[in-house]
Parts: structure tokens; sequence; C-alpha cells
């Protein structure tokens, strides 16, 4: 089974990186770039086909380890 | 003063803090590996040393934190036990929840290898009573992420609760925009937890105890947590 945990910053939480990159989209000459916020993506295959034990699993993972939680939120799906 | 420094996998400090320690203490301090689960037995002191810990892949410090040895730092500092994290150090602690707030990348987005002046907020902590309150000292830092955030309310509380005990300042001691260099909130170097037993700072004190650095300034850190152990003991 694939999944997908998307680790973003929390809004309000200042984003040094994504602000620099938007500055670099502007300077390309990219259209219509209001902001950017940058974060990661992790893909990950899972053994088992039990859906609800994969997101428990998911949910663990990106609590104990994948997003710091003080400043980032994540969302998990099953691809 | 019984010391041990915590040595994970790609941490390049160990040995500059394991030299201080000795220096200040005249005991030479246990190298612990990340792996191993518990502490030397007898241990007054924990070191988290700086150094990019696992290449700081995923964040700063975030694996480090999840190291085995860790559980036995909680539950010495739990027990009251003296950390003291520096750099990577600081991070780490942050990510494993000793210490409150997270390090950002710095605002100006650029790597700073330089020294720095920061001001002692308080002298009576273990970790400060070797200056005297209000004493500004120089010291060195080198890191790309210690942008120290956290939210309002837990910034209210570090202050209210007198926990920020080093803030970067200029050299006559003035907290302000142009000597916050890395852009943290309230230009906070260092802090400590509730408690008062754990303290996470940015700068390496343990970079000025010898003439042949060029300063002495962090030797107080050091001399102040000897003095405070040897009048517990």
């Amino acid at each position: 089974m694939k999944a997908r945990v998307t680790v973003t910053l929390k809004s309000g939480i200042l984003d040094p990186q994504g602000k620099a990159i938007e500055g670099a989209l502007k300077s390309l000459g990219v259209d219509g770039v209001a902001s950017v916020r940058q974060g990661k993506v992790f893909d990950i295959e899972l053994s088992g086909s039990d859906k609800a034990k994969a997101e428990q699993a998911l949910k663990a993972a990106a609590d104990k380890l994948l997003a710091n939680t003080v400043i980032e939120n994540y969302r998990v799906e099953l691809l | 003063m019984k010391s041990a420094v915590l040595v994970f996998p790609g941490i390049n400090r160990e040995r500059d803090m394991a030299r201080a320690l000795k220096l200040a203490s005249g005991r030479e301090a246990a190298m612990v590996w990340h792996a191993e689960t518990a502490l030397p037995e007898g241990t007054d002191l924990v070191v988290v040393p700086g150094g990019f810990s696992y290449g700081d892949y995923l964040r700063c410090g975030a694996i480090a934190a999840r190291a085995p040895i860790m559980d036995a730092v909680r539950d010495f500092a739990a027990n009251g036990g003296l950390v003291l994290g520096v750099c990577n150090g600081f991070q780490i602690l942050c990510e494993s929840g000793l210490l409150p707030g997270v390090l950002m990348r710095n605002a100006r987005l650029k790597f700073v290898c330089r020294d720095v002046h920061m001001r002692v907020e308080r002298s009576d902590t273990p970790f400060t009573r070797g200056y005297n309150a209000g004493q500004v000292i120089r010291v060195p830092v080198a890191h790309g992420e210690g942008n120290y955030e956290a939210d309002e309310e837990t910034l209210k509380r570090l202050e209210g609760e007198g926990r920020v005990l080093y803030r970067y300042c200029s050299p006559k001691g003035v907290v302000d925009e142009a000597s916050n260099f890395n852009g943290a909130a309230h230009s906070i170097a260092g802090i400590i937890n509730e408690r008062g037993n754990v303290l996470g700072m940015m700068p390496h004190p343990e970079n000025h105890v010898e003439d042949i650095m060029g300063c002495t300034d962090g030797r107080g850190l050091f001399a102040g947590l000897v003095a405070h152990l040897e009048e517990a003991a």
C-alpha cells in the first residue's frame, strides 16, 4: 500500500526559505505568484492491506518524527 | 563534576566540549554513544554537544532526539540532573521535548560563523552563577538554524519566569535588532526548562575557554557548574 504524508508549516510561522523561493520565482518572471510556503512530502510504502491500521501507523509516524507539531501540520493520504 | 558528553553520528564539537569540561573540573568527561541506553553511574552533568547530527536530515536534531540514549537523558533530567545543550545540542533538546520551542532557519538565511555578544540575564542559576547579571560575554556561533521561535504564550512564560538566561546584544549590552543576527524571538540565545536544570543555547562557550582561543569568556559557565555541583555535594 502506498501512502503520502505532507508536512507544511503552520500559518503564522515565518518561512524564510519560502520567502527566498518566492523572490526567485518573481525574479524569473513567473507571473501571478502571490506567496510561497515550502514543506515536505514523504512517500511511504506500507506492508499489509488494512487501511485503518495504515492510517494509524502513518499518524504515529508523523506525530513521533516526520512533523514537529510545534510549528508544522501534516496530512496523511492513502494512495 | 562527572560529566557525560553524548556522541551522535555527525556531531563535531564533542571533543571541544570534553576539553572545556576537563579544564573546568579536572576530570575527564565520559563520551556516551547514542545507542547506549544508560548514562555512566554518578553522572552530574549531561552535555549534548554541537555539530550536525545525522547531517541535519529531516529537521536539525530531529533524529538524534529519538536516539536510545535520550530516554536515559529524559529520566536524568526528570530527576533534577543538569543537562546542557549547545548549538545542535539545543536543537536536539527542543526536538526531544526537554525544552519548548524550535530553532528555525536564520532569518537572513545565512550560516553565521563568528563571535557574537550575549548578555547574561541573571546569575542565580547553575548555568550562569559564574557571571554577574547584566554581564556581556563574547562567544562564537556557527549555525544556520538558530532562530529561536515559540508561540506567544510560551514566550510570555519564558520571560515571566525568567527563563531566558542569555540574549544576543551589542558589545555594550544593548539588546537590539542589529545584534539579533539570526532573528531569534526576543533575541533569545539560551533558555532553561521550567525546573531550571536544562539549558539550551546556540553559542559555543566551550570554544572560548583558553587564552590560545583569544578569549576566555566561556569559562564562567563551566566554572559555575563546577561550583554548583561542589556546593550540592
